[in-house]
């Protein structure tokens, strides 16, 4: 699952490493405050456990091997936020040391097995062991749950990634530049090995550690993971929810012009002009299995398509000529809007609710 | 397959990363031309070159940018057989087989057919580009490592605004891969050197969930007394990174030559 360089597009790796860095920052921020000086050695030293813990070639039923990555242990332990310090350092390791894992792709691996591992990790063990013994077999069958799901999730991310990358990176006569699987092959092939092998390594090594410190140190189990979040929630200021809020809406923004390399028509999205057009009728027909349009616009999408005029039709007002511009102006254009309509919704409902507190 | 083959091929893998490492530690008091530059002149410089063989499209230009990797690998005092054996029959065998299937199912122009199955150009081209790319950026990336302090790689982190906490981070987790590896090696060699008998399949799974237990153990131990240790030494959360860098001409002349490479590839490559 450690993607190395030359698989993704450079754009696909930028992307990456934003989601990445948007994790990083908040894990950062959240293990400084719960954990304050002493994060910096519990963070390393854990990182350096995660390290030589993908190292263990784990015997799976079948007779093969198997690695785990280690974020679930980390996520029991340590939380969600410090297990997806302490996973990124150790894949940061691992793809300078070792080789293991691309730089340029970091920031896929990273956002793959730390930040989605541990919170699929997070949610599944916090869901399952909810109320259960520290030493109830229930914990132990939750980190297994835990584990196998949070690989498999990861995996799945990861052949999404690839899969997306012959349909929106290929040259003229259709060669795929990077990862060249479609889809529809990527997912099976990437799921098949991580649903029946992968998936079990990280399950035995999670359901074994947490059976294992129920024993010797079930300190470690006591709440570490569901009271962090607790207290760092009891912490957090109560408008930084609405500030985190505002920085990803911006920076969602700002990405929207990612859609510019979106080739082809999106499915079903067709306007009339598609019908008439060859180049257009061939992405539809490739598009629809080979499946060929009608040589006539369909009556009712004729009738129906004037209905309604877009004040910025293809995400690009008229009155711009750099599509990124217009990407970005329409998605400014839609945040403004639904801010307005909730400023407003939000002036009614205080005022409906000071008159029922005057009642 | 040996029943022993899990603590046997999990020892090997610690030996093979201590081996690693210890050549790492040989080839960076080599006078070769990587080493002759500030370390911050190669991170850039090479990350830069790994960048441009991803932004590259044409063959040509990704196979130019192999043969620069290699030849600042042999100059810098890595020998070719290093460079086979650890890297290229290692992408090739990896990336190779991921590639291989795209000859066939790449629809395209077909270049050669049997047995119903069809090569086509687009296959072929996706094949090269996929495994020229991986092998360019794993050669350049294995030169960096091998022919700079870990600590220096570390440093010039700071270069591009990598929070000193992080930079602290990914030192003290380096030094401590390695009392773990010392640590969790131990273990499996005195469990192998107490068995006489053949493990089960599940048995061989409690040892290794075991061995992560005790090693999660010894790693939460460990942090509360680096904590102290750190504290002791007046650690109020507050970290300053001593920086001997200095950038001399060549060091400028250096990154300039490695930037210039890295944007004339990036630019014929479009």
């Amino acid at each position: 699952m450690h993607i190395p360089d030359g698989y993704l597009s450079p754009s696909t790796c930028a992307a990456c490493y934003a989601l990445a860095a948007g994790g990083w920052y908040a894990a950062l921020k959240r293990i400084r405050r719960v954990l304050f000086t002493r994060a910096i050695p519990l963070i390393s030293v854990f990182a350096a456990f995660c390290f030589v813990l993908m190292m263990f070639n784990l015997p799976l039923p079948g007779g093969t091997t198997g690695h785990a990555v280690g974020v679930t242990a980390a996520t029991i332990v340590l939380g969600p936020w410090g297990a997806i310090l302490a996973t990124s350092i150790a894949l940061a390791l691992q793809a300078l040391f070792f080789g293991d894992g691309g730089i340029t792709t970091l920031g896929a691996n990273c956002f793959n097995m730390a930040i989605v591992g541990a919170f699929v990790a997070y949610a599944a063990y916090r869901l399952l062991s909810t109320a259960s013994e520290l030493n109830s077999r229930r914990r132990v069958i939750a980190a297994a749950i835990a584990g196998y799901l949070s690989i498999n999730a990861s995996a799945f991310i990861a052949a999404v990634e690839f899969g997306i990358q012959p349909m929106l990176f290929h040259d003229a006569s259709g060669t795929p530049l990077y990862a060249p699987y479609p889809l529809h092959i990527a997912i099976p092939a990437m799921m098949i090995g991580h649903l029946t092998l992968a998936g079990f390594a990280e399950a035995f090594i999670a359901g074994g550690m947490v059976s294992y410190l129920q024993k010797v140190n079930p300190g470690l189990l006591q709440g570490l993971a569901g009271l962090q979040q607790e207290k760092i929630e009891s912490r957090v200021p109560a408008n930084a929810g609405i500030r985190n809020l505002w920085l990803a809406v911006a920076l969602l923004m700002m990405i929207t012009p990612l859609g510019i390399l979106a080739v082809g028509t999106a499915w079903g999205e067709w306007s009339p002009v598609d019908f008439s057009s060859l180049q257009a009728r061939a992405q539809i027909a490739s598009a629809s299995h080979g499946q060929a349009p009608p040589d006539a616009v369909p009556s009712g999408l004729q009738k129906l398509s004037s209905f309604w005029t877009a004040p910025f039709p293809a995400y690009a007002p008229a009155f711009v000529r750099s599509p990124h511009l217009g990407y970005l102006l329409s998605a400014m254009f839609g945040v403004g809007l639904f801010g307005a309509l909730s400023f407003i919704a939000s002036v009614i409902a205080k005022k409906r609710n000071r008159r029922e507190l005057d009642l | 397959m040996s029943r022993h083959f899990f603590i046997e091929s999990t020892i090997r893998a610690f030996a093979r990363a201590l081996s690693r490492a210890l050549a790492s530690e040989q080839l960076v008091t080599h006078r070769g031309v990587l080493q002759a530059f500030d370390p911050r002149v190669r991170v850039a410089g090479v990350f830069s070159l790994v960048v441009a063989s991803t932004v590259s499209r044409r063959l040509w230009v990704i196979a130019f940018l192999l043969v620069a990797a290699v030849l600042l690998a042999l100059s810098s005092g890595i020998r070719l057989q290093t460079l086979i054996t650890r890297v290229w029959l290692i992408v090739l065998g990896f990336t190779g087989v991921i590639a291989l299937p795209a000859i066939l199912i790449t629809p395209g122009i077909t270049v050669v057919s049997f047995g119903g199955l069809a090569v086509t150009e687009q296959g072929l081209r996706a094949a090269a580009l996929l495994i020229l790319r991986v092998e360019t950026a794993v050669t350049l990336t294995t030169t960096l490592v091998l022919c700079t302090r870990w600590t220096h790689i570390l440093k010039s982190l700071r270069t591009v605004r990598v929070p000193t906490e992080v930079v602290t981070m990914l030192a003290m987790t380096h030094r401590y891969i390695f009392l773990f590896i010392e640590t969790a090696n131990q273990m499996f060699e005195s469990r192998q050197s107490r068995m006489i008998g053949a493990l089960s399949g599940s048995e061989q799974r409690r040892v290794a969930s075991r061995t992560a237990g005790v090693l999660l153990s010894k790693s939460i131990d460990l942090s509360e007394e680096v904590y102290l240790a750190m504290q002791s030494r007046g650690f109020r959360g507050d970290m300053q990174l001593i920086t001997e860098f200095r950038m001399q001409a060549l060091d400028y002349a250096g990154l300039a030559g490695f930037l210039a490479l890295a944007c004339a590839a990036a630019w014929m490559g479009r």
